[in-house]
């Protein structure tokens, strides 16, 4: 394969280059580079909302009593706060945001197999973000049912802002399908001829077992939230025990799509955290085989082990027996990856940037998220912490420390992809210092305040909790504050950051061979073949030694 | 925008076609080449995997109601079983007129792929008409009790369905006329129906064997 001369190739075909102008952004594009970023930045701007959501949070639990807003109000913020997080922030920036500009690269396509259905999945997300956040306003009341929106709780509060969160979820839903369906098709049906399954890069695999979820599970609360929209509206009594219905088959319908959202919020950020380390350790990846399997295994069991949360739900035995084993199981494919990811890095020439430093503090953070997880799916435990600041504490560790975290180690890594400028190192680590320190102190003490009994969900609290509570607020207030370096970080960068140059990275895998920013064909050439997006280190760190990407470097 | 349909043609890649000959052999930019016609269909497979895992959703949620939660005294989960009885060999006789349509479209006998197209429409007609029949002859209204807020909710989300399913027929029914965007090597809008039908077909299998025979 020979890659032509940018430059010639640019001049002989104008109308191919990217079209100038940032005005793309906003218009229904079609290209996945586009979209990509069209997600990263709809994302993060939902979640500096969420991020001040959480500052009423803690702002509010910072002294026992229910002084700085309402209850009400704090039940609004508190499911609004969950809502834009998972929905608005996490699932479309580490699926639609990075799946989108990385998976055509990575399959040596040009596109997305549904360009048209990629940009309604998009298209979609404002509009409900907008609706949810504007049910505070216009509905007089948001809905004030947590993120679970568990009946009969969601029956009894008012009726008007909870119709809309449904609606605003369903949106999400239908858009997070949509993606789904054109991951599958990408990875599926459009690699580049000659590249194997087990070939491609890691973040492929990770997209695909994610959308495999998404497919499998979001219907389900679609359907569910039909249901209880009915109950709202049309008073049928499905999940209404005043009327005959059944809470607990909302329970389970609910965690069915809800656990496995929650890894449909942690395996994208696997494979992402796949490619950032072997490229800033110079090693291949480590037991790339292993890795494919434990996240089909990670699929199926993901899709078994719902009922974990819902140990004090009146389930009975003999489904606390199997729920608890097979959640348990979850931890072998968990701990596999965790374990190649230490040999990846173990003997590396590991390069300290701000990338990699938020990457490995995804490790030690996701470790211990994990084993918190195991924990609780211990019965005897989870009936003790169960609804407690244990629980709050082990997702936070978990979906922050772990996704977050890699959401800025991969724009560390990316942002010179995206914009063709590299992100500055001090700002970047002034980032990762005020972050690392300001998530610990505010996520750890949630462990003691739920095992000592402080419930979650309450704007009021036993005077003795004080104490930790406002431990957990200073951690919240330093991380309100790290997102200034970031802002200032990423916004200067765009003006007038280092040049970045095609490849700073050295790096192997096909979306560094090519300019940065891309051209709107991804390659002006042929799509380059990368079979092996690993070859690091066989000639220490000078030549890339993948023979098909010789040209290149 | 140019470029943007430049772009949205050259993601036909994956064929192993240089993208410059897909271009000049494809008029229309977003469209798919006609080699790639499975492609779609391979997505909209994906999506009804996803559609009847909704279905799925329901038939657990009705089956546990059913196996825990008592309905109040009087009502009962017995169903009068003529009309649904017929509704079910109405469409499967469709699913198999749907299948004749196909084949015919595939032998160029676009004329003979019409009315066999016309017969499964009118069969959807009918089966949503019987429906309605059912519907009010049923003792009970939507919010009676939660047998038959379930049952609603199942049978309603289904009508939903041969509707759709019936407009799309009707679609691809006018795409058959001579000069239409249907011919006997491509007919993606004929087979992506015929796929959706069958689907919407199979369910109702399931819903009539857990909703009225069980
Ligand atoms: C080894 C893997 C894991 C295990 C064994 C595990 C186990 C559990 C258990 C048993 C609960 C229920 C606690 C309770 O409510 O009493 C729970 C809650 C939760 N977990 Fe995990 N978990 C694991 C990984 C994850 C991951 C990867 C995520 C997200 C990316 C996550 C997010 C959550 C969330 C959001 C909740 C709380 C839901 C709520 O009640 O609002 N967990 N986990
Ligand atoms: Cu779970």
């Amino acid at each position: 394969m020979t890659l032509a001369n940018p430059s010639e190739l640019a001049q002989s075909h104008p109308g191919n280059l990217q079209p100038e102008g940032w005005l793309r952004y906003f218009s229904f594009s079609l290209d996945h580079k586009v979209i990509g970023i069209q997600y990263l930045v709809c994302g993060f701007i939902f979640y500096l909302i969420g991020g001040a959501l959480a500052g009423v949070i803690r702002t509010e639990l910072a002294s026992p009593m229910a002084d700085f807003v309402s209850r009400e109000t704090y039940n609004e913020v508190l499911t609004l706060h969950g809502t834009v997080m998972i929905f608005l922030w996490i699932v479309p920036v580490v699926n639609g945001g990075f799946g989108n500009y990385l998976i055509p690269f990575y399959v040596g396509a040009r596109d997305m197999a549904f360009p048209r259905l990629n940009a309604v999945a998009f298209w979609l997300i404002p509009p409900a973000g907008i609706l949810l956040i504007s049910s505070y306003f216009l509905a007089g009341a948001a809905a004030q049912s947590g993120w679970t929106a568990y009946p009969p709780l969601s029956l009894t509060t008012p009726a008007a802002g909870q119709v809309v969160w449904i609606l605003s979820v369903l949106l999400l839903g239908g858009s997070s399908i949509f993606g789904g369906i054109n991951f599958i098709a990408t990875i599926l049906k459009l690699r580049r001829p000659g590249l194997g399954l087990m070939q491609m890069p890691m973040y492929c695999w990770a997209m695909l077992g994610t959308s495999i979820l998404v497919v499998l599970s979001t219907p389900v609360l679609a359907g569910t939230l039909i249901m209880l929209s009915f109950d709202i509206i049309a008073h049928t009594g499905f999940f209404n025990p005043a009327l005959g219905g059944n809470v607990v088959v909302y329970q389970h319908l609910f965690w069915f799509y809800s656990h496995p959202a929650v890894y449909i919020m942690v395996l994208p950020a696997f494979g992402l955290v796949s490619e950032i380390l072997p490229i800033h350790a110079r090693k291949p990846l480590f037991g790339y085989v292993t890795m494919v399997y434990s996240i089909m295994a990670i699929v199926v069991l993901g899709l078994i082990v719902w009922a974990h949360h819902m140990f004090t739900s009146g389930t009975p035995p003999w489904m606390r027996l199997f729920f608890t084993i097979a959640t348990s199981f979850i931890a072998v494919p968990t701990g596999i990856k965790f374990f190649n990811w230490l040999a990846t890095l173990w003997g590396g020439k590991i390069a300290l940037n701000s990338a990699m430093l938020f990457a490995c503090a995804f490790i030690v953070n996701f470790v211990f998220g994990g084993i918190t997880g195991v924990a609780l799916a211990q019965v005897p435990f989870d009936i003790h912490v169960h609804d407690t600041y244990f629980v709050v504490g082990h997702f936070h560790y978990i979906v922050y420390g772990g996704t977050v975290f890699v959401v800025f180690a991969s724009l560390y890594h990316w942002y010179p992809k995206f914009t063709g400028r590299l992100l500055n190192e001090d700002l970047g680590r002034l980032h990762f210092l005020l972050t690392f320190i300001g998530f610990n102190l505010c996520f750890a003490p949630q462990h003691w305040l739920g095992l000592n009994g402080m419930p979650r969900r309450v704007a009021e609290y036993d005077p003795s909790f004080t104490t930790l509570n406002q431990v957990s607020s200073v951690g919240a207030l330093l991380m309100a504050i790290s997102t200034i370096p970031l802002l200032i970080n990423v916004v200067l960068t765009a003006f007038k950051g280092d040049i970045a140059g095609d490849n700073p990275w050295n790096a192997l895998t096909p979306e560094w061979l090519t300019s940065s920013p891309p051209p709107v064909e991804n390659w002006l050439g042929e799509a380059p073949l990368v079979t092996e997006p690993y070859g690091y280190g066989h000639t220490p760190d000078k030549e890339p030694s993948n023979p098909s990407v010789n040209q290149v470097a | 925008m140019t470029s943007l349909s430049n772009l949205a043609d050259s993601n036909l890649s994956g064929s192993d076609l240089p993208d410059s000959e897909l271009t000049k052999s494809n008029p229309h930019p977003t469209d798919h080449a006609p080699s790639h016609g499975d492609f779609r269909l391979f997505g909209l497979a994906t999506f009804l995997v996803a559609d009847g895992m909704t279905f799925a959703g329901f038939f657990a949620a009705y089956l546990t109601f059913r196996a825990v939660n008592p309905l109040p005294e009087g009502s009962s989960y017995e169903l009068e079983l003529l009309l649904p009885t017929i509704n079910t060999l109405i469409l499967i006789v469709s699913s198999l007129t749907f299948h004749q349509a196909g084949k015919a479209c595939r032998a160029n006998q676009l004329a003979k792929a019409r009315t066999w197209l016309m017969v499964t429409g009118g069969l959807g007609v009918a089966f949503l008409a019987s429906q309605m029949v059912e519907y009010f002859s049923l003792p009970f209204g939507l919010t009676d009790n939660l047998f038959a807020s379930t049952f609603y909710a199942l049978t309603g989300f289904h009508g939903l369905h041969v509707t759709l399913g019936v407009i799309c027929i009707a679609i691809v029914t006018l795409q058959t006329r001579s000069n239409g965007r249907i011919t006997a090597t491509d007919h993606f809008g004929l087979e992506a129906a015929e796929l959706y039908w069958h689907f919407v077909d199979g369910i109702w299998v399931v819903l009539y064997g857990i909703l009225y025979l069980l």
